[in-house]
């Protein structure tokens, strides 16, 4: 009988529904942190044009780009999710088939992540870094 | 016989001890807790010798009948109809007495269920469930005084909520439920289940009641339908298609 140091419990290894739910949790909150950092530097336009293209300029950095991947993967999963979660919401009946939903959506969303991730990551390694894909 | 009490003890009422599988070695993770022994919890580790036929709740009385007698944990009939022994089990909700213990080798970590107080080891306040339970109005509700005879209703009428009705209150939906984890007001999967029992019988006539009650708050706008009620009921009901269906009532009917 050997004594455990944690106190803590496991991991509750849920339906595919608790994972969505907290990847639309988190997927929302990074949309929203996302908005206010947006309502500001379109604000800036009331400052003139020069200001506004000097605090827009940081979208041409490579890093902030990437980001700006993950604000599209992010904006896309909550989308498909959601409207998942409506089809639950409005038809009763197709809680049956939620293995198939959860699947059907996550594989939408993975699938159009392809040719985003080509076209944007290609974006950055053009208009950033200077490379010639 | 002294090393292998538990096939005499527990097989000999119904035969099955007779060339059951040979013996297997479980290991046996518990999640104790005992506040005059310390504030916090511990996890204790136990080996037992067993068979793959028994269930996980022969090991549970193995460990606490011949290893350790402060183990505690509820358990009643043994045959998944009380609804007393639910608890975490390798990390989904599930009656002690529903799981073999040739589906969780070579080791199972058993837990209290979550989101009620743990009182000691596996045994839980389940007083806070049943508060949830009794807010819903869980009885039939007919003002029309004494019917000379059965209440009468056809055979779609009674299936409209057959499902429902197969609720034991085990806590196993309810206590899989983030939502109900972190908001002990939400009255919880298997309140609203057996709300809907009675909402959509055709001899009750509370249903306008209930739905307002679960319309509230605390009631059904709290799930966000992530199914692992669904996924923990060992009657499987359909857990998530009865509160969405109870959602749809609130939306359709009573707005």
């Amino acid at each position: 009988m050997a004594k455990r140091k944690t106190d803590l419990g496991t991991l509750y290894k849920g339906s595919p529904g608790q994972w969505s739910w907290i990847a639309h949790r988190v997927t929302g909150v990074a949309i929203i942190l996302f908005l206010f950092a947006h309502v500001v530097d379109t604000a800036v336009v009331g400052w003139g044009p020069d200001a506004y293209n000097r605090v827009v300029a940081v979208y041409h950095n490579w890093f902030v780009r990437v980001l700006e991947l993950g604000l599209v993967a992010a904006v896309l999963y909550h989308a498909i999710n959601g409207v998942k979660i409506m089809v639950f919401d409005f038809w009763p009946g197709s809680t049956r088939y939620m293995k198939q939903l959860s699947i059907a959506s996550t594989g939408l969303f993975l699938v159009a992540m392809i040719p985003i991730t080509w076209i944007m990551g290609r974006d950055i390694l053009n208009l950033s870094l200077g490379w010639n894909l | 016989m002294a090393e292998e009490p538990l096939g005499d003890v527990l097989d000999d009422s119904d035969g099955r001890r007779v060339g059951a599988g040979g013996k297997v070695t479980l290991a046996l993770r518990i999640r104790r807790y005992n506040p005059d022994v310390r504030e916090d919890s511990w996890w204790d580790e136990f080996t037992i010798d067993t068979e793959p036929d028994d269930r996980l709740l022969d090991a549970l009385h193995q460990v606490k009948w011949y290893q350790d007698g402060t183990l505690a944990l509820r358990r009643s009939c043994a045959h998944g109809i009380c609804g007393s022994d639910a608890m975490m089990i390798n990390g989904k909700n599930r009656l002690a007495c529903k799981v073999l213990v040739k589906d969780v080798l070579p080791k199972a970590t058993v837990e209290p269920i979550r989101g009620l107080p743990v009182l000691k080891d596996l045994i839980v306040d389940m007083e806070p469930f049943f508060a949830g339970y009794r807010s819903v109005l869980p009885y039939l509700i007919n003002d029309e005084g004494e019917p000379d005879r059965e209440r009468l209703q056809t055979p779609e009428e009674r299936h409209r909520f057959d499902d429902t009705t197969k609720c034991i209150l085990c806590a196993a939906c309810t206590t899989a439920c983030p939502i109900f984890w972190g908001d002990e007001e939400y009255v919880g999967p298997a309140a609203i289940v057996n709300a809907h029992r009675f909402i959509y019988d055709s001899r009750d006539d509370g249903a306008d009641e209930r739905l307002r009650i679960l319309a509230e708050r605390t009631g059904v706008f709290r799930c966000r339908t992530t199914f692992n009620c669904t996924e923990a009921c060992p009657r499987g009901i359909e857990v998530t298609k009865a509160i969405q269906e109870v959602k749809r009532s609130i939306l359709f009917e009573r707005f």
